[in-house]
């Protein structure tokens, strides 16, 4: 894992500390933006060695909401992963660890906003506002994913690495000609990808596309440290965030376990984003908590010692910690929350049970909008020799 | 009835030209393709006319060129990417057969990605290495594709905004060597009367044998036809167009008219557009054939040097020598 470890770390400041100056500039940060820290103290507003200051102002109800989302968040990721040990699902990509990156982008998005995830970005879906069920279908393979980018405002999973950086750049473009910028209510767009996927041909292309076009672009690298088993520094030898300066834009590194912190980072990057100012890329400095997938086995590349020490910075026990000790939520609210995330699960677990599988013949739908003989051709003669068996339901 | 005398490549331009008057979600992105007017000038003075915002010089990078047309796509952009060179698609191809050949599919119908991919293919101008290669078969053979190519100017016009309306993804093969041959053009004709775009063409009707072939290679086939005419010999010629989906229909007429039947193309023959075709006359004219269907291609090589292209492309001798082969059998 990599040699810093930001993450864990609030030099210099006191725990519960409210702004010492009100107003007046607080002290640079060292590795990277926090404002709740593992040991669930708020920090008021932290500056970035850029100047940029970045602070939250949540109401109690909007904290508790927050606390909400990653509560869900993590138990449906979790359910998802049963059900895949149970044989309902091929696989699944948890989010276990990494539920703070992504409730925290997810929410500072705003509705006009565009995602484009990679294929682990349920809790972005989740906080998109869209049925959980909606990626299970490829993860079960009953479909391969498909739903309408511009339905919800959150474009298709994407399982080829870093291909889909291109695709929200290009969108960006076209938020820009389409004249979507430059105002309070512009258009931004996100695009998630892992530290591996930094090394991609396409995702360094993206950033210069992004850059020579000043699209609306903000590059969310959620770091995890791993690559399926490639460890960081296989991929980099300086901290992601720092590429940025290179292509020309900002780059900020964020405590992806603070989901204050991320939330507050994001929301100014699309902001900047949506008024014109062009692209950000944020590094959100997490840990994949679980197995790259159902399929993988961490144990053989990295110890246990190094996952106990990121338990400790926990993005949800943080935010629990934070809420009890400032009196913003009670036994009882985190007992409903525990009890709303079980309901939302079962619901879950019952609808995959009942996802049907698809009709033999609808593998020839859909390969093009204006169809093909050829395939009508194959559809209508695989059509036949099915209907050949006796018996047959077709 | 506007018909004007144009050479390929400008028929090219003026229907491209007509493409971003008619719909301005139309857009074009390439390397080259503003001040310069593409290095061929296919988009010449597009830019000038249409602004920076529809016509893209892009960074050097194709992959980034196919990607972002595809976000362009889903932002409801009609994007037409050219590729300035067929040996610099590769770059691209992940692109092209992982994403571009498949969202309308895994969308279940939902993402259109309406983008059209020039590529000027083929050798015959001397140029050095990964300037005259004809990767067709690779973009066939992806599922989700259409590939089509154009021989004529008034095919060219024509059928390139065909291809910019429909919404399927479209591979765009333009005979380079082609760019400076003249033929008239009428100019006005409404698209929707116009000569499907994935259909193939009698462009020659003959007795004796079948001649297909498509892009750059169409008018060596019609030469061959002429020159075998002194032999006595009546060769059909037809144009394919449309490389996926084929569109056989009238080959198989042909065949069975004929019974013998040559495949042109400049691609190397191994597992190129004239083996699939000789199979699939094979299954639907077997009793009719007199010989095998015959292939006369680019060698199984890399693209040689230039001083070496005469003998690697089909040229009219090469054809000639296929048609004796059939008729000896
Ligand atoms: C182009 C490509 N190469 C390889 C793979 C196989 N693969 C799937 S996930 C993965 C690791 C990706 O790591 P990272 O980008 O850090 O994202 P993470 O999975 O950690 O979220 C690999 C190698 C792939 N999907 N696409």
């Amino acid at each position: 894992m990599a040699k810093s470890d930001p993450a864990g770390t609030t030099r210099g400041r006191r725990a519960g500390t409210r702004s010492a100056r009100p107003g007046g500039k607080t002290p640079v940060t060292g590795d990277l933006v926090q404002l709740l820290t593992p040991d669930g103290d708020r920090i008021d507003q932290v500056t970035w060695h850029d100047g940029t200051e970045y602070r939250v102002d949540f109401t109690d109800e909007e904290y508790r909401s927050l606390y909400r989302d990653l509560v869900l968040v993590r138990k449906l990721d979790a359910e998802a992963t049963a059900l895949q040990r149970q044989g309902e699902l091929g696989i699944w990509a948890s989010l276990l660890g990494q539920e703070a990156a992504q409730v925290g982008s997810g929410r500072a998005l705003r509705t006009q906003d565009m995602a484009f995830p990679t294929y682990r970005e349920h809790g972005v879906l989740y906080c998109r506002g869209i049925d959980p069920i909606m990626p299970l279908g490829l993860f079960r393979g009953v479909d391969l994913g498909g739903w309408d980018p511009n339905e919800f405002k959150f474009n298709m999973y994407t399982i080829v690495i870093g291909a889909q950086t291109l695709h929200a750049t290009g969108y960006a473009m076209g938020v820009n000609m389409d004249g979507k910028t430059g105002t309070d209510d512009g258009e931004a767009v996100i695009a998630y990808f892992g530290d591996g996927a930094s090394a991609q041909g396409d995702v360094n292309e993206a950033f210069i596309w992004a850059s020579v076009f000043n699209a609306p672009m903000v590059f969310f690298c959620q770091n995890n440290q791993y690559a399926i088993s490639e460890p960081l520094e296989r991929q980099t030898r300086i901290p992601l965030y720092q590429r940025a300066a290179g292509f020309g834009f900002p780059g900020v590194r964020v405590d992806g376990n603070d989901v204050l912190a991320t939330y507050a980072v994001t929301r100014a990057a699309l902001d900047n984003a949506r008024h014109g100012q062009g692209p950000t890329l944020i590094e959100a400095y997490t840990y994949r908590m679980g197995a790259h997938t159902t399929t993988d086995d961490p144990t053989r590349y990295r110890i246990a010692s190094e996952v106990e020490a990121w338990q400790a910075k926990d993005p949800i026990a943080r935010v629990r910690t934070f809420l009890t000790k400032q009196g913003i939520a009670d036994d009882a609210f985190l007992a409903e929350v525990d009890e709303q995330a079980k309901q939302e699960a079962l619901r879950l677990r019952e609808r995959v049970l009942e996802m049907p599988d698809p009709e033999p013949l609808t593998l020839f739908d859909n390969v093009f909008p204006n169809g093909s003989p050829e395939i009508d051709a194959q559809r209508e003669l695989t059509a036949r020799y099915m209907d050949s068996f006796e018996g047959s339901a077709l | 009835m506007a018909t004007e005398t144009l050479t390929l490549g400008k028929a090219l331009n003026r229907g491209l030209r007509r493409a971003l008057e008619q719909d301005p979600k139309v857009i074009i992105m390439g390397e080259d393709v503003g001040k310069l007017g593409g290095v061929f000038r296919i988009t010449d003075s597009l830019q000038k006319d249409f602004g920076e915002n529809r016509v893209i010089d892009t960074p050097l990078a194709e992959s980034g060129i196919i990607g972002t047309a595809v976000g362009l796509s889903i932002r409801g952009y009609r994007p037409i990417c050219e590729i300035q060179f067929d040996g610099f698609v590769y770059p691209a191809y992940d692109q092209i057969v992982s994403q571009v050949a498949k969202m309308h599919y895994r969308s279940q119908g939902k993402v259109k990605v309406p983008i059209v991919i020039r590529i000027p293919f083929g050798g015959g101008i001397g140029a050095v290495e990964h300037h005259s290669e004809s990767p067709e078969a690779y973009f066939a053979h992806t599922a989700g594709l259409k590939v089509v190519a154009c021989a004529t100017p008034q095919d060219a016009y024509t059928m390139i905004q065909q291809a910019v309306a429909s919404d399927d993804p479209i591979v765009f093969f333009e005979p380079k060597r082609r760019y400076h041959e003249k033929g008239l053009v009428d100019l006005d004709a409404p698209l929707d009367d116009a000569y499907p775009l994935h259909a193939a063409r009698v462009v020659r009707p003959g007795r004796d044998a079948t001649l297909l072939a498509y892009g750059p290679m169409v008018r060596t086939a019609l030469e061959a036809a002429a020159a075998a005419e002194e032999d006595g010999r009546d060769l059909e010629v037809i144009d394919l167009r449309t490389l996926s989906p084929l569109d056989l229909g009238a080959v198989y007429e042909s065949v069975k008219r004929t019974g013998r039947c040559v495949v042109v193309h400049e691609a190397p023959g191994n597992l190129g557009l004239g083996s699939e075709i000789a199979a699939r006359i094979t299954e639907e004219c077997f009793y009719s054939l007199e010989a095998p269907v015959l292939r006369v291609t680019g060698f199984d090589t890399p693209y040689p040097a230039a001083r070496l292209e005469e003998d690697y492309l089909p040229n009219l001798d090469r054809v000639l020598d296929g048609v004796d082969r059939t008729f000896g059998w």
